[in-house]
């Protein structure tokens, strides 16, 4: 049945979400976006006690997004500093085995604060990353890892400041294309790898974003994550890759639930100023009769809404085990796109008060842009949603 | 529970609509846009189908089906997919059928619903839009005033489908600065049928002016009698019924856009492998799904009667804008041959730049 009532748990897990933005996030939200780099320890810990007892938010199916959209709504870069096995356990959960589960995610119930962080980028490959050049060797029982990555979200947090892990994804056989792919999970404490510089952005700050230098860095066998074997495209799979795009399908949506959080700040925002000064938005005027302000927020409403269906959707379908390759790639395409759009115009409707620091509204547009970028371009996600309606494969769809 | 799975039965009714939409509609829509007609076997086997009389209660004849606004939405998307002017046409009798069903006194019940549960199709619609620019259904010119005998009605209407041959239409006026709906039966002294309107698009479906000269009405003719009807509820009806229909216009003028586009070879291979025209493919796609997950969302609460006047506005609004989009991409896609009747792209353009002006036109 056609339903968009949460469930009560989830309403609880809403409301929980929104006072840790609203109680936590918000009142340091400036604070940290102008010291960047600055840990905030503290939240940090909190975060984590809240994680072992089970009150946090965040994890990967229609709840968490809900949780997610909450919290981003209070700060977006702080989502991404909460410990936890983030990206890279993602990964690990998409392609990991049984024994694998256990023995890198068990961490996190335990001890103290860590993050679990994904290397895919490199410098000479963000969009297209079959193209990747960093290599992992057998050699006897071990992987022999050699390469650099970079704009490794939770990279410093994942290796330098705790006992978690980082998935990096290397080849195996650059001869074999994409179905050379593999991933592998590297250990805080492993030697040969170095966190080597940080980034500065234009929002998000407090999220580490780092560069990961892997200088014949050794890794058990049995860190790779999926087959060791190589199938060649000829076979018709190729299944490295195809582990990466799976992760893909699960956090798309997620990070469409962070630009859906953004994107109601700057909403709420707007219609508290102009709430106060006395502007009802008169929604059933036919738009004609309309002030191009009351057209302006309801056009950024309609579009925060409709990322948000699509985004339910996707992760609704994932839920019922159905595949949503395409649907992830909708919703992400969309939220990216409608945040970055809400917030700027939010600054634009705003006038002098959305482009002041005073006011957290310009944090959000900056914060925003992050969404259509990271976990796949608007443009890559516009790709892959034009092959699957198309049912063209890459070659056909370049 | 959060879900995005219509029920069983739903899924019935879509399947059984998709096919007469795909065998039936198809076959006709064309011809119906170029002589304005509508054969009366199409319509017959569409009231057939029962899509009006379902959700009437069996005491009335009907089938006593459960009313809801999202199975409404599933139907009016797949008639207007096969065709809009059909889709307005079969669905029109709901026009009055569905207000008087939720919001009328038991006599009017007893009186009119009977009429939409025979095996014959009864024509029947209803009076909103009114001839000027800056219509605005909230503030309506078409005024109600009770005297001792009665409702007088005065003022003017448009779009009005199906007009000369309704049994009987619900006038929307201003009583005393709200709106109310009054039903008025053909032949009714001072109700005068105007010309058939020639429209841009919707050629199919027969639309009438309409004038309200002193036209009186019994008292027990207004909608919901003493208490009235819910006006904004109904409003909120028609936004979700026509939003869903936009979803239908454009998901056809999608899917014709796209097979050509494979199709079509230009410098060597299918128009569709390049970004140019692929990305506009996508987005279609994706507002399309959108602006029907957000029907859905709308009436949804309407059926927990909630008040979504916000969410039906949203969607509407956001369904008038993609529709348009939609539609005219599909002929840009098709360049030359879009311009070209031999192809139905310009026809969905064509209905589906009505959706802005359209109102009240189709109820869910």
């Amino acid at each position: 049945m056609i339903d968009f009532e949460p469930t009560q748990e989830q309403k609880d897990a809403i409301k929980r979400a929104h006072q840790i933005a609203e109680e936590m996030f918000r009142p340091i939200s400036r604070y940290y976006d102008e010291k960047e780099h600055e840990s905030p320890k503290e939240l940090i810990d909190t975060l984590w006690s809240r994680r072992q007892d089970g009150t946090l938010f965040g994890g990967l199916d229609l709840t968490a997004a809900l949780t997610v959209e909450e919290v981003c709504w209070g700060d977006a870069g702080f989502y991404l500093v909460a410990p936890g096995p983030c990206l890279g356990g993602a990964a690990v959960f998409a392609a990991g085995t049984k024994e694998q589960m256990e023995r890198f995610l068990k961490r996190f119930n335990e001890g103290g604060p860590k993050w679990g962080a994904m290397a895919m980028t490199e410098a000479g490959c963000g969009s297209d990353t079959s193209a990747i050049s960093t290599t992992a060797v057998r050699d006897g029982d071990e992987w022999v890892i050699n390469g650099e990555k970079i704009f490794v979200t939770w990279g410093k947090r994942g290796l330098g400041e705790s006992d978690g892990f980082v998935v990096v994804w290397a080849s195996i056989d650059k001869s074999a294309g994409r179905a050379g792919m593999k991933s592998f999970v590297v250990e805080a404490g492993t030697p040969g790898v170095r966190v080597e510089k940080l980034e500065k952005k234009l929002g998000i700050k407090v999220s580490d974003t780092a560069t990961l230098v892997f200088d014949n860095c050794r890794v058990p066998f049995d860190n790779i994550l999926g087959s060791p074997e190589v199938k060649k495209a000829a076979e018709g799979k190729a299944a490295g890759f195809k582990g990466a795009m799976a992760t893909f399908d699960v956090t798309r949506p997620i990070v469409g639930a962070m630009a859906l959080g953004v994107a109601r700040a700057a909403l709420d925002f707007v219609k508290d100023v102009l709430r106060e000064e006395g502007i009802e938005i008169r929604y059933g005027s036919p738009r004609k009769n309309l002030t191009t302000v009351e057209r302006d927020v309801m056009e950024m409403e309609a579009n925060y809404k409709a990322a948000k269906m699509l985004i339910l959707r996707s992760l609704w379908m994932m839920g019922q085990l159905q595949p949503n390759n395409l649907e992830s790639s909708m919703a992400k395409a969309k939220a990216g796109l409608a945040a970055t759009k809400i917030t700027q115009k939010a600054i634009e409707i705003m006038g002098p008060l959305g482009y002041s620091r005073k006011y957290l509204l310009e944090k959000w547009m900056r914060d925003a842009k992050i969404n259509d970028i990271f976990e796949g371009t608007g443009q890559i996600n516009m790709l892959i949603v034009a092959r699957r309606i198309l049912n063209y494969s890459r070659d056909e769809l370049k | 529970m959060i879900s995005f799975s219509p029920t069983e039965e739903q899924q019935m009714i879509v399947n059984m609509v998709r096919q007469f939409a795909e065998d039936e509609m198809r076959k006709v829509y064309r011809e119906c846009d170029e002589s304005g007609e509508i054969p009366d076997r199409i319509v017959s086997t569409a009231w057939n189908l029962g899509l009006v009389s379902t959700s009437i209660p069996e005491v009335y004849g009907g089938g006593g089906g459960e009313r809801s606004s999202i199975t409404g939405c599933l139907i009016a998307e797949e008639l207007a997919w096969g065709d809009l002017s059909i889709a307005m046409h079969v669905l029109c009798p709901g026009l009055l059928a569905l207000p008087v069903l939720e919001m009328g006194t038991a006599e009017q019940k007893k009186k009119y619903l009977p009429g939409f549960c025979g095996v014959k199709y009864m024509p029947a619609s209803a009076a909103l839009i009114e001839p000027r620019f800056n219509f605005d259904p909230c503030a309506l010119s078409a005024a109600a005033k009770l005297d001792k005998e009665g409702y007088v009605l005065n003022g003017q209407k448009c779009y009005v489908p199906l007009a000369a041959e309704a049994e009987a239409l619900i006038v929307y006026a201003n009583e005393k600065g709200t709106g109310q709906a009054f039903i008025v039966e053909n032949g009714t002294p001072g109700l005068v049928v105007g010309e058939r309107e020639k429209n841009m698009g919707i050629k199919g479906l027969a639309t009438y002016e309409l004038t309200l000269k002193d036209c009186r009405v019994p008292r027990e003719n207004r909608l919901g009698g003493a208490n009235g009807c819910d006006f904004s509820r109904l409003l909120n009806c028609s936004r979700v019924a026509l939003s869903a229909m936009a979803t239908g216009v454009a998901r056809a003028a999608f899917m014709y856009s796209r097979d050509y586009a494979k199709e079509r070879v230009a410098f060597g291979e299918p128009i569709a492998a390049r970004q140019a025209i692929a990305f506009m493919l996508a987005e279609m796609a994706i507002e399309i799904d959108s602006t029907r997950l957000m029907a859905w969302e709308a009436a949804w609460r309407l059926d927990k009667k909630d008040e979504a006047t916000k969410e039906a506005s949203l969607v509407k609004m956001y369904a008038d804008d993609m529709v348009l989009m939609v539609t005219d991409r599909a002929v840009q896609i098709l360049g030359g041959h879009g311009y070209i009747r031999e192809h139905p792209v310009e026809l969905w353009l064509r209905n589906g730049r009505g959706f802005v002006t359209f109102d009240g036109m189709a109820i869910v």
